[in-house]
């Protein structure tokens, strides 16, 4: 074999195991695993930490005001659907407070008059004429309306 | 330029032409998706396989779910950015078709539209459709999106490289980037929800229980209760993107 295509095939050599090598090197360990993707991502996702509690952890303290609020017309909501995620305030009650929301325009996003609003679904007011000077909890108790 | 001619040659133009032709009539053959169709077969024999169901008469309006999602995902909170939201679609008595979205529904929506111009009006909530086909997924050409075997759709934020082009492939728009991180992101369903045996945010806050997701190779699952007894119908159904996002009432207007 001449000596140029001896040099010819002795670079290709280094190349392609070069490549090899950075190859092997970048490729993370569990990628491949189940697809072509890192296997280990599903696990990464997977141990995010959660914000919404849920009814039940609600209930472990404040279960005069959720059984309240299941006996009404409010049954089906979800406690952090209006007073936000519980994550910390379960952790320090005494410190993390949850909001209170009680404006107008909080109660008016479900239950304002919109046509799209299916009308046996909700009950709707005309949020501009119905006592405007007064907050809908003076008369309405939300946990109980 | 031999070779230049014989390229142009009446043979040759004839025959491309005659495979052309050939092409468009085998795939106009093709069985085109149908969604109940493609949800009644077994698509993970190990696990669940998840879809989601969104029933358009019972939704309000009232933004919870894109608010919850938010807080739940850590979504940046600008109005750009949603992995979840709410569209109110107006058809006006003139024909014409008024789709908005104000901060994704999650201020509330006012009526924009005269009551007296208004023919229907209804609310449309999207998020991602968790396709089995996923365009999104198809085109990521360093294998940071993918199915799991379950039938969702993640983003690996280690790996992506933020080249944004899922977020073109998406024809249902739920990606987004995400500018703190430079990675694409979208819903991941509450992955870290439903792997701790909870429901996704949205769906347990919802407070008219319009949205519900579940295991679609469960005959008693609520979601297949719900594709058997409802008139069901998914987003863009000629893409064969093997969408599992089931809608109750759709109208044919939404995109």
């Amino acid at each position: 074999m001449p000596l140029h295509l001896k040099r010819l095939l002795l670079t290709g050599v280094v190349i392609v195991s070069l490549f090899l090598l950075l190859k092997h090197a970048l490729t993370p360990d569990s990628f491949g695993q189940y697809g072509h993707y890192r296997g280990n991502s599903m696990g990464e996702i997977a141990a995010l930490p959660i914000h919404f509690t849920g009814n039940k952890s609600c209930e472990s303290c404040h279960d005069t005001i959720v059984t309240m609020k299941n006996e009404g017309y409010h049954s089906d909501l979800a406690c952090e659907g209006c007073h936000g995620a519980g994550y910390l305030h379960i952790k320090n009650p005494k410190t993390e407070k949850l909001i209170k929301p009680n404006s107008r325009e909080f109660c008016g996003k479900c239950h304002s008059i919109n046509p799209a609003r299916p009308e046996k679904a909700i009950t709707q007011q005309n949020i501009k004429d119905h006592h405007p000077e007064d907050k809908c909890v003076k008369c309405h108790n939300p946990h109980q309306p | 330029m031999t070779e230049k001619k014989t390229s142009l040659s009446r043979r040759n133009f004839l025959r491309n032409a005659g495979v052309t032709a050939g092409t468009l009539v085998a795939t106009s053959t093709l069985p085109s998706f149908n969604a109940v169709l493609f949800a009644a077969v077994k698509r993970n024999t190990k696990g669940p396989w998840y879809g989601i169901a969104i029933d358009i008469e019972k939704c309000i309006g009232c933004g919870t779910c894109a608010k919850t999602c938010k807080i739940e995902n850590n979504v940046p909170q600008e109005p750009f950015f949603f992995r979840s939201w709410v569209e109110q679609y107006t058809i006006r008595k003139d024909g014409s078709l008024k789709v908005e979205s104000p901060n994704g529904g999650i201020d509330g929506f006012t009526q924009s539209v005269p009551a007296d111009q208004i023919e229907k009006t209804f609310f449309v909530p999207k998020m991602c459709n968790h396709c089995a086909k996923s365009p999104c997924v198809q085109v990521c050409p360093v294998g940071a999106t993918y199915e799991t075997e379950e039938g969702i759709v993640l983003v690996d934020e280690k790996y992506c490289i933020g080249c944004k082009y899922c977020i073109q492939a998406c024809p249902y728009g739920c990606r987004y980037f995400h500018p703190d991180k430079h990675v694409a992101d979208k819903c991941t369903l509450c992955f870290h929800r439903i792997k701790k045996g909870l429901n996704p945010a949205c769906m347990d806050n919802c407070p008219t229980k319009a949205r519900i997701s579940g295991d679609l190779n469960d005959p008693e699952s609520a979601i297949s209760k719900f594709i058997r007894t409802k008139n069901v119908y998914v987003l863009k159904p000629h893409l064969n993107t093997g969408s599992k996002l089931y809608y109750n009432a759709l109208n044919q207007e939404v995109r």
